[in-house]
């Protein structure tokens, strides 16, 4: 393979991991690692580095949309983000010392539970929350306006300490795989924080693009970042992106999770495999 | 104070703080298209420079195995960009998109200024003291 059938076949494979990633909320990332390392042959490392970067794209081209809906809470974000950021660096210094075949391994075992949890739809719950002393001392309770239903939704915020711990370990994983981990900040911010799920998602994907930048900047520096491999990928990433969001509303996006699920699952067992070869 | 009343103050911080999300909004759209801008145009340069890409496997051995050389370090950045090396083009792209949410959360500060949060202005100046440790932590170790 040449240089020029590396880069263009990369960039034609990067927007449809764009795409399919926008349209299953997964984010680039996670298909990216697979296909540069499995297909391309390409060090762990360098596949991290270029993943992480592209996160960095489309999270920011998506938040400029979400800034002006004002669904995100962006006093939740900022609190959360002092776990995710300092989990972002713990999770970069480890990966810079931990050995391939483990990032292999820990790769895979997260793909396929991310893939899982795509098959649980959360649902809204209407029972009141537990008041909790940092969301009131902090005044992290707001309200957004509900497309769907027309009207403002107010809600509660609880169990803070809890979510800026697991956003340390969302962080973390972030860090280490150079992955967004979205799949991880949803469900802390819906399921333990008690957010609506549309509040969770923004929300979530402001921080992915802050929490992704702070282990970008160690991994560019370590020269994991190589300009050759990161130029197809993360144009190719945005492209699929920005095309996924657009159609997103205009297909059953149901039956496309269940049949991409078992795709996922065959790649992450063969990272797992890799790694333990 | 009647709550249906609009208080002039919160008025003014309203303005002032939607002001702040429109800078917001098109600080992220603007770093992301620059910096993708930068990379399309130092791979296409790239390419020009070297006419072997076009076909050579060897050159792809090279550019893409472990332990390859390009610039990364801000000195060797911008030496090589004097030098019109399309790599460099590509590196300092991909410098102004991680830079993008990090401008963002500088601009956040302003926000809580205006709503006179003095807790998550600390906060956010917190995160944002985090980052740009990132950088300086990534340089050392």
């Amino acid at each position: 393979m040449s240089p020029l059938s590396f880069t263009l076949s990369l960039l034609g494979i990067s927007v449809v991991a764009g795409f399919i990633g926008s349209l299953l909320g997964l984010g680039g990332g996670i298909v990216v690692v697979p296909v540069l390392t499995l297909l391309y042959g390409i060090d762990i490392r360098y596949a991290i580095g270029a993943s992480i970067v592209s996160v960095i794209a489309t999270s920011s081209g998506a938040a400029a949309a979400y800034v002006r809906e004002r669904v995100t809470n962006l006093r939740v974000a900022m609190l959360l983000e002092l776990g995710t950021v300092s989990g972002a660096i713990t999770g970069a210094f480890l990966a810079g010392i931990l050995r391939s075949r483990w990032l292999f391994v820990i790769f895979g075992l997260v793909m396929g539970l991310s893939s899982l949890a795509m098959l649980c739809r959360t649902k809204e719950y209407n029972e009141p929350v537990a008041p909790d002393a940092w969301a009131d001392g902090l005044r992290l309770h707001d309200r957004f306006y509900d497309e769907s239903l027309g009207q403002e939704v107010a809600y509660r915020v609880t169990h803070v300490k809890l979510g800026l711990f697991l956003m340390y370990l969302a962080g973390i994983i972030s860090g280490l795989l150079g992955i967004g981990s979205g799949a991880l900040k949803v469900p802390a911010m819906d399921l333990a924080m008690r957010l609506p799920i549309k509040v969770s998602s923004a929300t979530s994907n402001f921080m992915i693009g802050v929490t992704a930048a702070a282990s970008a900047g160690l991994y560019f520096a370590r020269a994991d970042v190589h300009p050759f491999v990161v130029a197809p990928v993360a144009l190719g990433v945005v492209l699929g992106a920005t095309a996924g969001s657009k159609i997103m509303g205009r297909i059953d996006s149901r039956t496309l999770r269940v049949s991409f699920v078992a795709v996922l699952l065959i790649v992450s067992a063969q990272m797992v495999w890799k790694g333990l070869q | 104070m009647n709550s249906n009343e609009i208080d002039p103050a919160q008025e003014q911080a309203d303005l002032r703080l939607r002001r702040v999300e429109l800078v917001i909004s098109v600080l992220l759209r603007g770093g992301v298209i620059v910096s993708l801008s930068l990379v399309v145009f130092g791979t296409v340069l790239s390419f020009l420079h070297h006419p072997s890409y076009l076909h050579s496997a060897s050159d792809l051995q090279r550019l893409a195995s472990p332990g390859a050389a390009f610039p990364h370090s801000p000195h060797e950045i911008k030496e090589a960009l004097q030098a019109w090396q399309g790599q460099a083009f590509v590196a300092a792209g991909l410098i102004v998109l991680i830079a993008t949410p990090v401008m963002r959360v500088a601009v956040s500060i302003l926000a809580f200024l205006y709503q006179r949060d003095r807790v998550f202005v600390l906060l956010t100046t917190i995160v944002l003291a985090l980052l740009l440790l990132s950088f300086v932590l990534g340089n050392v170790g």
